[in-house]
């Protein structure tokens, strides 16, 4: 390396903030934790050393692999649900008319409000003797049971968090829509292309990174769903929601088995970090290549 | 003693780091003890909290009070004790909840000074006293009134069917069947939190099997938790719940938004077992309801052929405030204890709230309050219970609690046979 080439890159200094903060807030947990999943520690006191009893345990633990196919399921229904849709409306709320302006600023709403407050909201919108379930089951005869019910609590979750983030993706992919040039769809006009097979063959093509990106989001973040979880049904009825960042919330903070939640956390970092490996892996996306080839 | 293993405060950082607890109420920690002045830390309780603030500002030492939501309150001094920040005196529920910090040499011994003030110690009722003594040592003192857990009704739904509150279980059952004909959810049951269908298995394997039962789990008996009253009183958990006591929806109900407690004021429930502070949350959300009256209350029911005393009563018997032994203020801290929380301003101040305070001989008093019918029902039955046994998942130890109010809710979904919750309870012993 000749010195005006090492002149002109920026020196490690400069990134020396960044990398503190992510070693202090990023690293540093995930190496303690890491370290006390290898203790029994109640909190209080100092912790016991207890070598590969946490790790034992976990594979005969029912709720952790139960609590995997249930973070498996929502990821999946998230993901099912939020990105067709946060698809169709971002590449709608993207066109020039007055009126999707204000209608897609409604729907960006849920986006100002909290989880914890979106989560009550909904808790007490299908509270079973005075939410809309005992309406419709007045008028149909069916069950308000919804949040009690093993099978229902786990769509009505998937309902919540897709009225949650649905306006957070269609953002991402209105702005993308907008960045596709208008000479794609004249060009596709002219030869005689419908507004369907528009969308299908620009739009969508258009949107690969978006869609991944999105997608990547959306994956992560399933094993972050925790607040909206606790709030709504606590894992239950019984154990039928109880994912896996709940149950080492549980372990945690209620049963204060805080040596064993950290060796499920330790296994929640390597699944995320896996996802996502795995979807910047599959897709392509590492690449980065130009979605501009038409422009 | 002050010395800290450095695993701990790492640990302590760091999971406080990961509550995000960064809202520290605005309180300097150990420079608050270190000037001479006592912190005392608390649930949050908008009657409870102004007189106890009220306590420290008469009280020759200057202190200060820092409160903390409910649900936070446990997580959030589990992780101070025994780090510098922590409080010189501490709210806590005794029982298995106390004895974990007193395990970890946390907690201030108490049972000298009681000895060195007998009127300090014969004030209080024994029965509520005691859920704070560990191994035969005494850790904490009553700072607020008796919690115990009663059968609430609805009088207009009462009287619209034609019926008597309930004086045995048999009188219950055929209550269900009545108000389930009426189109009435025969009990309120709030089953989305399983701490509330805890309180039915309590009362029963009182009833059926008597005290004992539990004490035997307490003191870790082995085979306790499969004693045959257990497994009954989970049978008849899971009967009242094909009876349709509860109705058809009670595991999407929620107590703490008021939700339980609104379908019995507005008439669609006609029972509901809860601890007494139901009263507080009935004014507070249903005012109405408390006004004119409708607001019911008796004792849970008796068991024909029970081997349980029908007076003996289950729930908190009080919360109470014990002392850091870390702390460098335990003398003006077992001093404030002693001097406030027997006195007469400070049960007055009780009074006033509606609250009923654990101590000896104060019917009179009780009698001048502005729900006087009810305290003073309050007061009775805990002063005439033969045993007071105190929530389960405040009795035992945290991870049992949190293991069986998993399982409670699978027993009462019909998932998990009486059985099988009992051998899963046997291998958390």
């Amino acid at each position: 390396m000749t010195s005006a080439t090492r002149a002109q890159r920026p020196g490690v200094f400069w990134a020396a903030p960044a990398l503190l903060f992510f070693g202090l807030f990023g690293l540093a947990p995930i190496v303690i934790v890491a370290g006390l999943s290898f203790t029994s520690w109640n909190g209080l006191g100092s912790p016991e050393w207890t070598g590969l009893t946490n790790w034992r345990t976990l594979p005969s633990d029912t709720h952790v692999g139960s609590g995997l196919l249930i973070t498996l399921a929502l990821t999946v229904l998230t993901w099912a649900t939020q990105t067709p849709l946060a698809l169709a409306f971002g590449a709608w709320a993207a066109g020039p008319q007055r009126v999707r302006a204000v209608v897609s600023t409604v729907f960006f709403l849920p986006l100002l409000l909290s989880t914890a407050a979106i989560a009550l909201i909904w808790q007490a919108l299908l509270d079973p003797t005075f939410g809309v379930p005992a309406q419709w089951a007045e008028l149909t005869g069916t069950s308000a049971n919804v949040l009690g019910h093993p099978r229902l609590a786990l769509y009505a979750i998937v309902f919540v968090l897709l009225w949650q983030f649905l306006p957070f993706h269609m953002l991402l992919y209105q702005a993308a829509a907008k960045q596709i040039p208008a000479s794609l769809y004249e060009a596709a006009e002219i030869d005689g292309a419908g507004p369907l097979q528009r969308f299908w063959r620009i739009t969508v093509p258009q949107l690969r990174h978006t869609i991944i990106a999105s997608s990547v989001l959306i994956l992560v973040g399933s094993m972050t769903y925790f607040e909206t979880v606790l709030l709504l049904t606590g894992g239950g009825p019984g154990t039928a929601t109880r994912i896996l960042p709940l149950h080492m919330y549980l372990q945690g903070f209620s049963a204060f088995e805080m040596g064993y939640a950290s060796a499920i956390a330790v296994l929640l970092v390597a699944i995320g970090t896996g996802l996502s490996l795995l979807v910047v892996r599959v897709s392509g996306y590492a690449q980065m290549t130009s979605q501009r080839e038409g422009a | 003693m002050r010395r800290i293993s450095r695993p701990h405060a790492i640990g302590s950082a760091f999971v406080a780091l990961a509550l995000g607890l960064t809202t520290a109420c605005g309180t300097s920690g150990p420079g608050a003890s270190d000037d001479g002045g006592i912190e005392v830390w608390m649930v949050e309780d908008a009657t409870v909290n102004p007189v106890v603030e009220s306590a420290l500002d008469a009280h020759e030492t200057s202190g200060e009070l820092v409160t903390y939501v409910n649900d936070s309150y446990k997580q959030r001094i589990q992780v101070a004790l025994g780090s510098p920040n922590a409080p010189d005196i501490f709210f806590n529920w005794g029982g298995g909840n106390l004895a974990q910090y007193v395990d970890e040499g946390q907690v201030v011994d108490l049972t000298d000074t009681l000895e060195a003030n007998p009127e300090v110690r014969d004030a209080f009722l024994p029965s509520v006293l005691d859920v704070a003594q560990i191994d035969g040592r005494y850790y904490g003192l009553p700072m607020q009134g008796v919690l115990p857990v009663v059968l609430f009704y609805n009088k207009q739904v009462f009287e619209d069917a034609g019926v008597e509150p309930p004086a045995t279980y048999e009188d219950l059952l055929d209550l269900v069947d009545t108000f389930k004909e009426e189109g009435v959810t025969p009990v309120v049951l709030p089953g989305s939190q399983a701490w509330t269908e805890l309180m039915w298995l309590e009362y029963l394997v009182d009833r059926v099997g008597g005290a004992d039962v539990f004490q035997a789990i307490v003191d870790g008996e082995e085979g306790a938790w499969s004693d045959p009253a257990m497994i009954e009183a989970l049978e008849m958990c899971q009967e009242l719940v094909e009876r349709g006591a509860f109705g058809d929806n009670y595991s999407s109900l929620t107590y703490d938004n008021a939700s339980a407690s609104t379908v019995l004021a507005s008439g669609k429930g006609a029972m509901f077992l809860m601890g007494t502070w139901e009263l507080s949350n009935q004014i507070e959300n249903n005012p109405e309801f408390v006004e004119n009256g409708d607001l019911g209350f008796t004792a849970f029911p008796a068991l024909e052929g029970g081997e349980g005393d029908p007076a003996a009563i289950v729930g908190n018997p009080s919360n109470y405030f014990s002392v850091n032994s870390d702390s460098a203020n335990t003398e003006e801290a077992i001093d404030f204890l002693v001097d406030t929380l027997a006195s007469d301003s400070y049960v007055e101040d009780l009074v006033d709230i509606g609250h009923v305070p654990a101590v000896a001989g104060i019917e009179d008093q009780l009698a001048e309050t502005d729900h006087a019918e009810f305290t003073t029902f309050t007061y009775e039955l805990v002063s005439e219970a033969p045993s007071f046994t105190q929530s389960w998942d405040q009795a035992i130890d945290p991870a049992a609690a949190e293991t069986m109010l998993t399982n409670l809710q699978l027993v009462f979904l019909g998932d998990m046979t009486p059985e099988e919750f009992a051998e899963a309870m046997e291998a958390t012993q």
